[in-house]
């Protein structure tokens, strides 16, 4: 169910590669964690994302959480359907309910990040 | 890190895939489906909760009546056996020990029903002023079980599986009888701003009488409610929460529960000082926010007027009955007045706020007016 396709981090951030456009969301484990998603804040187009640094929120009824940059950059869209509908993050996490599209200065810190093997590894290891 | 109590239906809880968390020393499940469906439930139908981290403490003896009305701000008084009574109990410094139920069986024995995660230092502290009375207090919060069914279809599920007559048992009353066969106490009371019952059940009962509920309701959609919308019906619903609008350096007029502070009484713990603040006028006050900008205040967010604290979020959310973004907050006095408009600092950045009536949700079909039932509806009304 997490797509092949993608790179996944330890907070359960994903980066989709299309040539040097990055789009950031956030994985299934991670919405399923935070329950019903009413509230995104996302940076405008234009703005400047911070690999490893918070670029927006994603609160759920009860928690409020920070989603970071997997890459430095600029960001070229930003998906405003999940500011209007934020449970597409529920939903669709990996499809309608992605989050930002970044240009990315610098693809190096994208190796570091793990495929979806890896990752669901480490998922197998939370659950112990 | 201390190992976290369970109550006695936490299998129950596993088996229908709970969400669990640390609630006051608790493992307690915060959801089942999802909170936003489960907060619908209980607006729409029925919800069952176990509430059986709350404490409940049992006074006894001649001295019971006098010994409670020292105690607490309310008049234990005039409230008559079988029923209930809502009352902050006070630190002479006017602050809130904690907020409470008084139930009474008679002039001798009272039934106190406490905060789970307040319900040690409610204990330490009842005890300590029992000095000159003639009273027996004991701790039996280990004897009860408590299963709260809350929700518009309540009284028509639960009277499949008990003799009672459930219509009978009035807002802030109780009874004894059995439900499923199960002997119980059965009151009408609740904390999401919905109509029904709380049932106080030995922990070797409550299993099955769990799953009876769940079993005779479930083709209504009865479902089983975590902590996580039973806070956000009680907040809908104003009905204030220890360590968000209340706390030992908040008085009861401050949070807006003056109608449950007797100042005509004798003598009450904490009274001087109220007096002083009711005569001179309260400093802060609990007002009702609704979110103009992008954002939801959460609680101890500040909040800010022309750049200056003027006070803070004491709890806020995402409203699911009203789809919008809401809080309650306390603010200086002063600057409570409905349709101003002041900051709520998220994050450091400032996002508008107007002040709105805090009553956000009063449910539609209130039961038939009866003494406590105005009272109630009197507090809910009389905060701005």
């Amino acid at each position: 169910m997490n797509p092949v396709d993608l790179k996944y981090n330890k907070e359960h951030e994903y980066a989709k590669v299309e040539g040097n456009i990055i789009t950031f969301g956030i994985t299934d484990h991670a919405q399923k964690s935070l329950g019903d998603v009413v509230f995104v804040e996302l940076p405008d187009v234009g703005a400047t994302v911070t690999v490893g640094k918070s670029y927006g929120t994603v609160e759920s009824v009860k928690a409020v959480s920070d989603i970071s940059a997997s890459v430095s950059g600029k960001v070229v869209e930003v998906n405003t359907s999940v500011m209007d509908t934020p449970d597409l993050l529920n939903s669709d996490p990996y499809g309608e309910g992605w989050l930002i599209k970044v240009e990315a200065e610098d693809l190096a810190p994208l190796e570091s990040m793990m495929s979806v093997e890896e990752y669901e590894t480490l998922l197998a290891q939370e659950e112990h | 890190m201390n190992e976290l109590k369970r109550t006695p239906l936490y299998e129950e809880h596993l088996a229908n895939k709970a969400k669990l968390i640390d609630f006051g020393g608790w493992e307690m499940p915060v959801q089942y489906v999802g909170v936003i469906d489960e907060h619908h439930a209980v607006r729409t139908k029925a919800g069952l909760f176990d509430v059986s981290h709350m404490g409940e403490i049992e006074v006894r003896g001649q001295d019971a009546l006098e010994f409670i009305q020292m105690l607490i701000t309310n008049d234990v008084s005039k409230l008559e056996d079988g029923r209930i009574l809502y009352s902050p109990m006070c630190y002479p410094s006017g602050g809130i020990v904690d907020d409470l139920l008084v139930y009474r069986y008679n002039s001798q024995r009272f039934l106190i029903v406490v905060n789970a995660s307040n319900a040690d230092k409610d204990y330490a502290w009842i005890l300590k002023q029992t000095d000159s009375f003639n009273v027996n207090v004991e701790n039996v919060s280990d004897q009860y079980a408590q299963l709260a069914l809350q929700g518009p279809l309540a009284e028509t599920v639960l009277q499949r599986i008990t003799e009672l007559n459930l219509s009978q048992i009035k807002y802030y009353s109780f009874t004894h009888g059995n439900i499923d066969g199960i002997s119980c106490l059965i009151s009408r009371t609740g904390y999401t701003g919905e109509d029904g019952f709380e049932i106080y059940v030995t922990p070797d009962h409550s299993r099955q009488l769990w799953r009876k509920i769940l079993e005779v309701g479930a083709l209504e959609g009865v479902q089983p409610i975590g902590l996580g919308a039973r806070d956000t019906l009680r907040f809908e619903a104003r009905l204030p929460l220890y360590g968000n609008e209340l706390g030992a350096e908040i008085s009861p007029l401050e949070a807006g529960l003056g109608i449950f502070v007797k100042l005509d009484k004798v003598n009450f713990i904490g009274k001087e000082v109220i007096l002083a603040q009711k005569e001179q006028g309260v400093p802060r006050k609990l007002v009702g926010l609704e979110m103009i900008e992008r954002g939801i205040a959460r609680s101890h967010y500040p909040l800010q007027k022309d750049g200056q604290e003027i006070g803070f979020v004491t709890s806020g959310s995402f409203s699911p009955t009203l789809n919008k973004n809401i809080a309650l907050g306390l603010i200086k006095a002063d600057l409570a007045i409905q349709g101003q408009i002041l900051d709520v600092m998220i994050r450091g950045k400032a996002v508008k706020a107007r002040i709105v009536p805090s009553l956000f949700y009063k449910r539609e079909d209130q039961l038939k007016p009866k003494e406590s039932s105005v009272v109630a509806d009197k507090v809910l009304s009389s905060i701005a």
